[in-house]
């Protein structure tokens, strides 16, 4: 009773696993030192096995939730006529576009890629989008938050206001002009306490609303992603993962991410707590202080409402470093918009936000 | 400068547990222990709720705030939905399905339950064994939960007295037995003070047992305790022939989850339903090559011969075949407002197989409060009923108590498309 079988690597991992290149994922070698293939596939075995008889126990956590989120991307590929993945440039759908990779090939991804465009992105994430997607030789479509806002379905309070919000609507558009019935998103419970409650197929009705008291149940892993003409399917296959785990699978399999994501001097002002980016779109105000800092992003939005936090680190290790360490969660570190009140982040799922 | 591995521990990979206690039994509290004294808790939620703490004008921090969720619900100050925490202690890393206590909610927890391995069962100190112990025991249990412990909370306001402890251990074995349920741990514990949870604290000397984290940290994981075979329902079939490499112009991968046991290169296979047989030429994940496949893994197999096989089918081992049914006799928790209707005809999901099913007969629904068996027509929300379903095609399960992937169901409403009743074959 409750007397688990060891599980130590020391064990004795399996070379014959380890040791495979990994030439179907056709990138560039990252900024990273993971060792490509490196614990790709890890599994703890018990002393049973050491002694040559073979019963594989347990997935190390990270292949667990690997192996987690292939399961859900094929299943909104089989269940789903029209799905499509969405693309920021940032960590999150970085790790998903591997994840669709280890599900689907070595054929093609059985959805395209969608950005909605703020505007108001860096241009290193923005250069990366459109690399990422050319070196996976996958369809990438950008719809931009502009072409509303000229459309006049987007109608900004001020011409400086945050896109973040008005993204919403753009990709409900881009939900009806190409018709797709399921939305592939990097939304992670730990983000953000409303978030805990988040389904892994969540649904929305025709405008595109989440409804947190009329989700459906989800039960096993038995997902059900139907839905109705005009509805659709928000799908999150890394729900369970940390932002350390995010980190983790990051370095494990050599994944390139923008630039930003690394210490880089920036010009910012300190500002209730947090650093604020001077850019073209938020130039200093008058009485800021402008200092040359350190930092790195955390998240990677809109310019107007994305704070970077200060830090030294430069490598994923590093990264990892901090984040096992950090005292900050990464919404409350770097969403402006998301410290208006803790429930800021509901309301705006409310209205279609992913 | 040296940087410190973070992501090179021991790894014992992903527990998935279940928490179930009343609105009172200091549930919320003791899952805000759980992350606050593993560290999960960082500084701006804890400021959070430090703030929300002081305009209620309590005098400590409440941890309980840091679990509940949505609005509406921190309005009422109850849980009314099933919220999933994360924490890890370094070697470990865990999932908590938060489920509520409250008496009509049988359907969140039964939610939470689907995905866990193992649950703690929150009783009060003070108040000793309820009904609704005894409902969460049981559905704890109908969900195929092998592991169950007990924490006796609130042990600080009883003085921390061992024959409180010992009398509620007593109460709780007799009647697990009566149930079957098998192995029940029993832990006292303080979530508001932390004693027993993750600390040990000075006041609990008695107790010589494990704290409640070290009984987490060394709980079985899924599918360790028993040989189980191999089962592998097809999601997706890879064919890309309009690659540009020739090579893959034959390509057939059956895409899927191993949902129990294990498969080799080389193993005889049986694709069902028809029956036809072949060799596992090669398992792949993103186009490598691996020898094998454990429970868990997402592969790619790749057969010797083409046959033909898509989602819906599974495949199995040749000599370890289910057998396929078109009539399965099973318990159902009913998840829809809408109440059942033997009339009319659903969409029973079963691994990736859907078939039509309808209402054979209701054998007995359960009351959950004595667990006594009553008769019924209908079922509504919340209920739990053991029924027999006919079937349009054959499904291939296993029994739910043998393997709870190829033993579970959910019933759809096409009209809708809700998902509206939750099933265990057996």
């Amino acid at each position: 009773m409750f007397e688990r079988i060891s599980t130590s690597d020391s064990l004795g991992g399996h070379d014959s696993h380890t040791s495979r290149s990994l030439a179907p994922y056709a990138h560039k070698p990252a900024r990273t030192q993971a060792r490509p293939g490196e614990r790709h596939a890890r599994l703890s075995r018990s002393p049973v096995q050491a002694l040559g008889i073979s019963h594989p126990r347990t997935l190390s956590h990270l292949d667990w939730l690997e192996s987690d989120a292939i399961h859900i991307l094929r299943e909104v590929a089989g269940q789903c006529a029209n799905p499509v993945l969405l693309f920021s440039g940032g960590k999150d759908s970085i790790c998903l576009l591997r994840l669709a990779e280890k599900a689907f090939r070595p054929g093609p991804f059985p959805f395209p890629l969608l950005h909605i465009d703020t505007g108001h992105n860096y241009p290193e994430v923005i250069a990366f989008r459109d690399r990422r997607a050319a070196e996976l030789g996958e369809r990438l479509i950008v719809r931009s938050v502009e072409n509303s806002i000229a459309r006049g379905s987007v109608v900004l309070r001020h011409p400086g206001e945050s896109r973040n919000r008005h993204q919403s609507v753009t990709l409900l558009e881009a939900v009806e002009e190409f018709g797709f019935d399921a939305c592939i998103g990097g939304a992670r419970r730990d983000e953000e306490k409303s978030r805990a409650k988040e389904r892994i197929m969540s649904f929305r009705d025709a405008f595109g609303q989440w409804d947190p008291k009329n989700q459906r149940p989800e039960l096993w892993n038995l997902y059900n992603a139907r839905a109705h003409q005009g509805e659709h399917i928000r799908a999150f296959p890394i729900s369970d993962w940390t932002e350390l785990d995010v980190w983790q699978y990051i370095q494990r399999e050599g994944l390139e991410l923008p630039s930003i994501y690394y210490a880089h001097p920036r010009r910012v002002v300190r500002d209730k707590g947090l650093l604020r980016p001077v850019t073209d779109l938020t130039p200093a105000r008058p009485g800021d202080r402008v200092e040359e800092v350190r930092v790195r992003f955390r998240t990677v939005g809109d310019i107007t409402c994305t704070a970077p936090v200060e830090s030294e680190a430069d490598t994923v290790e590093k990264i990892l470093a901090e984040t096992a360490v950090t005292t900050i969660t990464e919404r409350g570190a770097t969403r402006m918009d998301d410290q208006t009140s803790e429930a800021s982040m509901e309301e705006r799922k409310r209205a279609g936000y992913f | 400068m040296s940087v410190p591995q973070a992501s090179l521990p021991p790894d014992h990979g992903v527990l998935r547990f279940l928490t179930c206690g009343s609105v009172d039994d200091g549930k919320s509290t003791l899952i805000g222990r759980l992350l606050y004294d593993t560290k999960a808790v960082l500084a701006d939620a804890l400021h959070a709720i430090e703030r929300t703490s002081r305009q209620r004008g309590l005098a400590e921090m409440d941890l309980s705030l840091l679990t509940d969720g949505l609005q509406a619900e921190r309005e009422q100050g109850i849980t009314i939905d099933v919220a999933y925490r994360y924490f890890s202690t370094g070697t470990r890393n865990f999932i908590i399905g938060d489920a509520p206590g409250h008496e009509q909610y049988t359907r969140n927890m039964v939610t939470a339950a689907s995905t866990a391995d193992l649950a703690i069962i929150l009783v009060d100190a003070r108040k000793g064994v309820l009904t609704q112990t005894r409902r969460h025991s049981y559905i704890a249990h109908l969900l195929g939960i092998h592991h169950l412990i007990v924490a006796v909370n609130k042990m600080d306001l009883v003085g921390y007295d061992q024959s409180v402890f010992a009398r509620i251990e007593a109460d709780y074995r007799d009647f697990a037995a009566r149930l079957g349920i098998g192995d029940v741990r029993f832990i006292p514990l303080s979530a508001l003070t932390g004693e027993m949870v993750v600390e040990r604290g000075e006041r609990l000397n008695w107790y010589q047992g494990p704290t409640l984290i070290e009984i987490l940290e060394n709980a079985p994981a899924a599918h360790t305790e028993r040989a189980e075979p191999f089962r592998f329902p097809v999601q997706y079939v890879c064919r890309p022939r309009a690659s540009a490499d020739p090579e893959l112009h034959d390509y057939r991968g059956f895409m899927g989850r191993v949902e129990s046991g294990q498969i080799a290169v080389g193993d005889i296979v049986t694709v069902l339903p028809s029956g036809r047989q072949s060799r596992v030429c090669a398992i792949q994940v993103g186009g490598v090559d691996r020898p094998l496949a454990i429970h868990e893994e997402s592969v790619t197999l790749l057969l010797a011969d083409e046959i033909d096989c898509s989602r819906g089918d599974m495949i199995v081992k040749a000599d370890e075949a289910p057998s396929p049914v078109r009539e399965i006799d099973a318990f159902l928790c009913w998840l829809s407002e809408t109440p059942l209707s033997p009339a009319r005809t659903y969409l029973l999901r079963h691994t990736t197989r859907e078939v039509k099913a309808r209402t054979a007969r209701i054998d007995y629904r359960l009351d959950l409060n004595t667990l006594e068996q009553g008769t019924a027509t209908t079922l509504d929300m919340n209920d739990i009923a053991h029924l027999r379903l006919k079937l349009a095609a054959p499904i291939f399960p296993d029994p739910y108590a043998d393997n709870r992937a190829t033993g579970a169901f959910i019933l759809i409403d096409e009209s809708t498309n809700n998902t509206i009743g939750a099933g265990m074959i057996g």
